[in-house]
């Protein structure tokens, strides 16, 4: 019992980082339909800028935080202009293409600037782990799901409350009457990129404490935070999330009950499953659709 | 308030549009009648920018649109109904309305938009009821007319319908035409392109007849009802006692 709920426990923590980077996924594609394979790099841009920031620059962690998330979804703005609206026939294959060099590049430049060493930072607060029936929790977990809640508590603000966020579902749901409608879609597609890769820097950052942080880091992120996205219902902000848990946890009793060579296979299993079963994913987004 | 000369758009190496002129005065309702294919949507298109590349000249208010995008032809004052109605279906009533205002809370002009959610709330009484309904789950008639709402909301100075009855019960092409008029009567612009030739040029100042991307017919609405040309094409042979009741 007390195996299984720390099993549980660390299956939620993984689960909020791969929840964070399904939302990035799913914020993309609802706008541009677009899978951005390029995402996972953007998670580790954020989480190596963070450790540049406040490890060697020794800035305050809510200002690192900050310009962190601000830097990488400046990079994502640059990506989209530069990559990815100058294709004269923007075909899906052609963009999906795009996007798995643009994964090289990023990876590329990371091995550049910080080297093929692995780098970690500390927990965001030194309190000790909380025990619960036995099995204890991290501080650091409990700072993953409170910045996932409010990232995701905020995006769903976003897309129900403001004009701008209505303006992007508009966007998404029929770009032609959107823009009949006076809505410029070409700043919703920034928006939307901007957005998203905010959401993997900001897993990227919460993910530093708890793993060694190197250039290669985010290929595996990113493929895990699709799987995630296609098992809640890519391009469903609440699948994104229960997705991320569901395969969070499911790795992390596969991994305690069976064996740890597992981890990344029970993903790309889960992936096949849904894929087979449920298209849609849990969500069914094709029918309940967007957010 | 809107002029257009020689007009030629193409698709490709396909020819759409074929030098087409027509201009609409200030407070007028003017009808574009014409069968599948003879170029109307091609010509609403290169009007609010959803055409690229045009030749001729369209000028709205003494401007060219030339190179404007949808949403800059929207902020001038030209507002589209598209056809099938293009409204957003997951959405609610209210909010396809308020996406109708984008480019007026980008001008930070929230009082226009209560008055004018009112209007349209005054001139569709039953989409006030269905205001958090989402709007993929209203009746036909009542889509379009979150469509003509959502239009408005941008206080368009010329409305453009692109055949506001296809798919509606008469009964409900009737009144979303009475709609039209009273709008007209108001002092709005109206662009009404319809396959309906009837029901457009029953409501309309003057028509203009569009054959194979050129316009083949153009006078008042009554001398176009009464042509028997326009009649034998579009009206039917037995418009003529319909239209005087004999029917």
């Amino acid at each position: 019992m007390q195996e299984a709920l720390q099993y549980v426990f660390s299956g939620i923590t993984n689960g909020a980082i791969y929840a964070a980077i399904a939302v990035g996924f799913s914020l993309l594609y609802n706008s541009t339909e677009l899978i951005n394979f390029a995402h996972g790099e953007f998670v580790m841009l954020g989480a190596l800028i963070l450790v540049t920031l406040w490890n060697i620059f020794k800035l305050p962690l809510p200002l690192a935080f900050f310009i962190t998330v601000f830097t990488v979804s400046g990079m994502g703005l640059l990506f989209e202009r530069l990559a990815i609206r100058t294709v004269s026939k923007p075909h899906p294959i052609v963009l999906v293409i795009i996007t798995v060099g643009a994964s090289i590049f990023f990876r590329g430049i990371g091995m550049l600037l910080w080297g093929k060493d692995s780098y970690s930072v500390p927990s965001f607060s030194d309190h000790a782990p909380i025990t619960i029936f036995g099995a204890s929790l991290l501080p650091q977990s409990l700072w993953i799901l409170v910045i996932v809640g409010i990232s995701v508590c905020a995006l769903h603000f976003f897309f129900k409350k403001t004009l701008t966020g209505k303006a992007m579902q508009a966007c998404a749901i029929n770009k032609r009457a959107a823009r009949l409608s006076g809505i410029h879609s070409e700043k919703m597609v920034l928006l939307a990129f901007f957005l998203s890769t905010g959401m993997g820097a900001v897993a990227g950052i919460i993910i530093a404490p708890i793993t060694m942080c190197s250039y290669n880091m985010g290929t595996m992120l990113g493929l895990k935070g699709f799987c995630a996205a296609m098992l809640g219902g890519l391009g469903s902000l609440w699948g994104s999330l229960i997705g991320g848990f569901l395969l969070g946890i499911v790795e992390a009793l596969g991994v305690g009950f069976f064996s740890s060579s597992l981890k990344d296979a029970i993903a790309f299993l889960l992936l096949l499953l849904i894929l087979y079963m449920r298209p849609g994913g849990i969500m069914r987004v094709k029918e309940v659709k967007r957010f | 308030m809107l002029r257009i000369r020689n007009l030629k758009c193409y698709y490709g190496r396909i020819i759409a549009v074929k030098g087409v002129s027509i201009s609409v005065r200030k407070g007028e309702l003017i009808s574009l009648i014409g069968a599948n294919g003879s170029g109307k949507s091609t010509l609403l298109n290169a009007i609010c920018g959803l055409l690229p590349t045009w030749e001729g000249e369209i000028i709205f208010e003494e401007i060219s649109l030339r190179g404007l995008s949808p949403p800059a032809i929207v902020k001038r004052g030209i507002s589209l109904v598209p056809e099938g109605r293009l409204i957003f279906p997951p959405l609610s009533v209210m909010d396809n309305l308020k996406i109708g205002a984008y480019t007026m809370y980008r001008r930070k002009l929230h009082k226009n938009v209560l008055e004018d959610l009112e209007m349209v709330m005054t001139l569709f009484p039953v989409l006030k009821d269905r205001a958090d309904q989402p709007a993929g789950t209203l009746s036909g008639g009542e889509q379009q007319m979150v469509a003509i709402g959502r239009a408005l909301m941008a206080r368009p100075r010329l409305l453009i319908l692109d055949e506001p009855s296809m798919g509606l019960a008469p009964l409900l092409v009737e009144k979303i035409l009475k709609t039209l008029a009273v709008l007209r009567d108001e002092g709005l612009t109206i662009l009404l392109v319809e396959q309906n030739a009837q029901a457009a040029l029953k409501i309309a100042d003057r028509g203009y007849v569009l054959e194979t991307g050129k316009i083949v017919l153009q006078g008042t609405a009554s001398e176009l009802l009464t042509d028997d040309e326009v009649k034998r094409a579009y009206l039917g042979k037995d418009y003529g006692d319909f239209y005087e009741g004999r029917i």
